[in-house]
């Protein structure tokens, strides 16, 4: 039998049906295997999928046989497939990597529902992606959603707790916007397929309906991306999550919201609202511009090494809506592109972070002062990761700001601006990464509480150390042989660009 | 083998050197050593077998490949990137002769690490040389400050960490800040950031953006120590002398003027530049470098500390003189570079056998040591003569080419700025000379003789380098008068 056209439903289905399984594992080691395997297998089927993509298929699937409109149809395009590469990617290596880190940090009873729970997140954010209908979406988005907050409130960290419930009022807000403005445009519409949306909304001739569904799409999705200034439930949560959630959120929590906003924007909106491309970038470039600045700045300041992570990713989700808000191919490209990139740099970044967490519980920078001693490879691997979210050629982070300054080179307006905001943020991530930087290799180890002596080499458990490193080499070698992602963004940009006039 | 294997082989050789070193290191040390000492033979036998082509005007190049359209990792032998490989290959052999005395007479920790580091530092130091274009020069030449930075670390005191701190900051802050950004806006203006005779930006900008970019240039360029971005020079001086004297003298600094002269030349194109005069700052900012880093290296007492600061000095000299945008100071820049390294290299090597024989770091205690380290204070001398431009040594003939060429821009700044740097240079490095030779010894010092046989060998065939470079400097000439389009008149 040849899967291949059941791909795309194999990818949310598998994880979603292993998930209840996984909680009747009890067996140490059994669950983490399983969740592993599991996770390894929708990657697998990711890549497959963007191997097919790759050679220009679009991949359409009607669950059980119904025709759209009326069935739920999912479809796989290249804008699609970066993000399932992330997703799955992410989930999967984090599993790989996350046994050590999990062991020290959920009790071992609590184990199979935490590996459930995170199946279910990532089953959730590929479901989101591979969706072609606006409520299913938002079932999926729900089930992201919730099975986040449990994974942010399981670690050992009180804290988390009311960092979660801010999570959790700020993320159904949004959800509720999103469902609000799906709800307007059903009512015009009279359909949820997105594409058959897109056709039937072209006959709507009362607008005021839509502006506001628009609005409401916007914001709520705008919230749960975390766009500046709706970001503020995010540095809590990422600084109190457990180690390796942290690290799976960063690498794509977010960036399938903005993949969700783009979509329904470019789709949906604007070739139905006239104006409205005019309206979506000036009201998101700015935003984007200050989210990049102040979040940088207050990145440089952040004396909590997960928290300044966190407040980065801010910014750097203000470079993938800046991209976006240029309304042009180069821009959307280098958007696309950024969200692959940054991706890889912050969860292996996070990766690093939980690799130090193994000796220092403490991860304040004061307390990580001279961890390079004792953990050089950790630390290597952050200054790769450091440099490839500073944007410095050779790494991964420099293709994305390149084709970022190129794209903003070539717009009509305030070109000098965009480029002096992204260069400016660049200098500040500088600052913040050689504190990172500094911390590890030159602070003095006089006050540091570590578990054990400071000027032996511990370093943190193989697997984790490992998959650290392979993303860390990833951050160099997609920052030399940068097609795959640029093939699949230009791709992403000519199918959201096609409906514009 | 052609031309470009011969590239790619000597972009993968000191890997292979350093991997050599790995596992020698793991048998004996006299093993690591020979590795060190072949692979660097071999290095040099490779870089100076590519001189036959290059003096016949062939342009041997290597593409590895396209990273984005228009922005491609590339390689291309030219004059100016020929001088400085062979420089520095050939140098290595030498400085390899003289750390294994080195580092064996001082018993310093980590020997392995240290040829490992350096083998790789060389790898960079190729590939800066070698690099055409703006992005590849780029790698390189971060790939050169973070393989330096263990070197520069070596001893690991808190002392030595602070500094290589600074080192570091500098370094990657002032290449990240604001080299990247240059290179950047040069890709946008141009289209592409190739080295091409005659420069690719004429047209492409004008006013006082171009000053604005030179600035962005060759402050981005920290490695060429221009003033105020100096001070990772000094604070490298902790580093062991051996990577003082090939790194600090030889492949890093060099590396940074090397980069701004190359920028000039094939990036703005020298014609260009002249008749902008937004690009006229240049001139000021590196005499002053030369006169305030002279004042301040007079008022050293640590050896090594004058010798980092008369570097700074030296370096701004191939700035200035290929800030004069006339073809004959181009050519006296590239030779510069040239004399500069043999009689720096020497002086440093003396530094170190000193410091090795006697313990002595300072300044004042090297009354009469003249007659106790015959050898090295010979080569010293011939080194310091070198550095104020006496004839027979190599400073007198690059100082000649900058000299034709400030007259052939009626520059007579650059003139009077050579003349004051000279005397400069005499006041610090005579009394010096006069005290080691003349001096009478302070009673109850030390009682010691030469340093290991292996050190002064190699500083006596850097001193006889120096001295035969004044005359045998004519290969050279006829090499970098390609350098311009036309060639020197």
């Amino acid at each position: 039998m040849d899967l291949t056209p059941h791909l795309p439903a194999l990818q949310v289905v598998v994880p979603m049906l292993a998930a209840p399984l996984i909680v009747l594992l009890k067996p140490r080691g059994l669950a983490w295997a399983g969740a592993t395997a599991v996770a390894m297998l929708s990657f697998c089927i990711a890549i497959a999928m963007t191997i097919d993509v790759l050679q220009g298929k679009v991949f359409t699937y009607q669950m059980g046989g119904w025709a759209a409109p009326y069935g739920i149809e999912l479809s796989v395009d290249a804008f699609s497939a970066v993000l399932l590469l992330v997703v799955s990617g992410a989930g999967a290596l984090g599993m790989l990597a996350a046994h050590a880190s999990v062991d020290q940090q959920i009790e071992l009873e609590r184990q199979p529902l935490f590996y459930s729970a995170w199946l279910l997140a990532m089953a959730g954010l590929i479901g989101i992606v591979v969706s072609a209908d606006a409520f299913n979406i938002f079932v999926f988005m729900e089930i992201s959603s919730l099975a986040s907050y449990v994974l942010i409130a399981g670690g050992p960290d009180r804290r988390a707790l009311p960092s979660v419930f801010k999570y959790l009022i700020m993320g159904t807000i949004g959800a509720t916007f999103y469902l609000i403005g799906v709800g307007l445009v059903y009512m015009m519409t009279g359909t949820l397929n997105l594409a058959d949306m897109e056709v039937r909304i072209q006959e709507v001739t009362e607008l005021n309906p839509l502006l506001v569904a628009a609005g409401f799409i916007t914001i709520g999705l705008a919230l749960k991306a975390a766009v500046f200034p709706l970001h503020v439930w995010l540095p809590n949560a990422y600084t109190h999550a457990p180690h390796m959630v942290t690290m799976f959120l960063a690498a794509c929590g977010t960036k399938v919201a903005i993949y969700v906003l783009i979509r329904f924007d470019f789709l949906v909106f604007q070739s139905a609202l006239p104006g409205h491309s005019t309206q979506f970038a000036s009201f998101l470039m700015p935003l984007a511009i200050l989210g990049i600045v102040v979040a940088s700045a207050v990145a440089v300041f952040e004396g909590h090494l997960k928290r300044l992570l966190g407040t980065s990713s801010v910014a750097q989700i203000g470079y993938i809506v800046l991209g976006a808000s240029f309304l042009s191919a180069a821009g959307l490209s280098a958007s696309v592109t950024h969200i692959f990139n940054h991706a890889l740099a912050k969860g292996g970044l996070f990766l690093a972070v939980a690799c130090l967490a193994c000796h220092y519980r403490d991860l304040r920078l004061s307390q990580l002062a001279g961890a390079a001693k004792t953990m050089p490879w950790t630390a290597a691997a952050l200054v790769i990761c450091g440099l490839s979210l500073i944007g410095v050629p050779g790494t991964a982070g420099f293709i994305s700001k390149w084709l970022l300054i190129n794209a903003a080179m070539a717009q009509d307006n305030y070109s000098v601006l965009l480029v002096a905001v992204i260069l400016l943020s660049s200098l500040m991530a500088v600052a913040y990464v050689w504190r990172i930087v500094e911390t590890l290799y030159f602070g003095s180890t006089d006050n540091v509480a570590a578990d054990g002596a400071t000027d032996i080499i511990r370093e943190a458990p193989l697997p984790l150390l490992l998959v650290t490193w392979l993303v860390a080499l990833a951050n160099i070698g997609f920052g030399f042989f940068p097609q795959l992602p640029i093939s699949l963004s230009s791709g992403a940009a000519s199918v959201l660009l096609g409906q514009l006039p | 083998m052609t031309p470009e294997n011969t590239i790619a082989l000597i972009l993968c050789l000191p890997l292979f050197i350093a991997l050599g070193i790995v596992v020698a290191g793991r048998f004996s040390d006299n093993l690591r050593e020979a590795v060190t000492l072949l692979g660097a033979s071999a290095l040099a036998g490779l870089v100076w077998s590519l001189l036959p082509e290059l003096m016949a005007g062939e342009r041997p190049a290597l593409e590895i490949g396209e990273v984005l359209p228009g922005l491609s990792v590339a390689f291309r032998v030219e004059p100016l990137g020929m001088l400085f490989a062979a420089l520095a290959s050939g140098l290595w052999i030498i400085n390899s002769i003289y750390s294994i005395g080195y580092m064996r007479a001082n018993r310093e920790k980590n020997q392995t690490r240290f040829y490992v580091c350096f083998a790789l530092a060389l790898w960079a130091a190729m590939g800066v040389a070698f690099s055409a274009n703006l992005f590849t020069l780029f790698l390189c030449y971060e790939l050169l400050t973070l393989s330096t930075y263990p070197l520069v670390s070596h001893k690991g005191d808190p002392a030595t960490v602070r500094s290589a701190r600074t080192y570091l900051g500098i370094l990657l802050g002032t290449s990240i800040g604001l080299f990247l950004p240059a290179i950047i806006w040069t890709y946008h203006l141009a289209g592409t950031g190739d080295f091409t005779v005659g420069g690719i930006l004429e047209g492409h900008i004008s006013g006082a953006d171009v000053g604005l970019l030179l600035g962005l240039f060759v402050f981005g360029v920290g490695k060429a120590a221009l003033m105020p971005v100096h001070r990772w020079l000094p604070a490298a001086m902790v580093a062991p002398t051996p990577v003082s004297a090939l790194l600090h003298a030889v492949a890093v600094v060099k590396a940074g003027v090397f980069a701004i002269t190359k920028i000039i030349v094939y990036i703005f194109g020298i014609d260009f530049l002249f008749a902008t005069p937004s690009s006229g700052w240049l001139v000021y900012a590196a005499a002053f470098t030369i006169i305030t880093a002279s004042l301040i290296a007079l008022r050293q007492q640590n050896l090594k500390r004058l010798l980092a600061y008369s570097t700074i000095a030296q370096l701004s000299y191939v700035v200035m003189a290929a800030a004069v945008l006339k073809p004959l100071a181009e050519v006296g820049a590239a030779v510069h570079m040239m004399a500069h390294a043999f009689g720096k290299i020497t002086l440093f090597f003396a530094a170190g056998a000193i410091y090795t024989a006697a313990k002595k770091t300072e300044v004042h205690q090297l009354r009469g040591i003249g007659r106790r380290m015959p050898w090295t204070m010979a080569a010293f001398t011939i080194g310091a003569l070198s550095m104020i431009g006496v004839p027979p040594t190599a400073g007198f003939v690059s100082k000649w080419y900058i000299l034709a060429g400030a007259f052939q821009a009626d520059n007579l700044l650059v003139v009077f700025t050579i003349i004051a740097s000279t005397v400069l240079n005499a006041a610090y490095f005579l009394p010096i000379i006069f005290m080691a030779w003349f001096a009478a010894e302070t009673p109850d010092g030390p009682d010691h003789g030469e340093a290991p046989w292996l050190m002064v060998f190699a500083l006596t065939a850097t001193a006889m380098l120096t001295l035969a470079f004044f005359l045998f400097n004519g290969p050279v000439i006829e090499l970098e008068s390609q350098l311009v389009r036309g060639g020197i008149q």
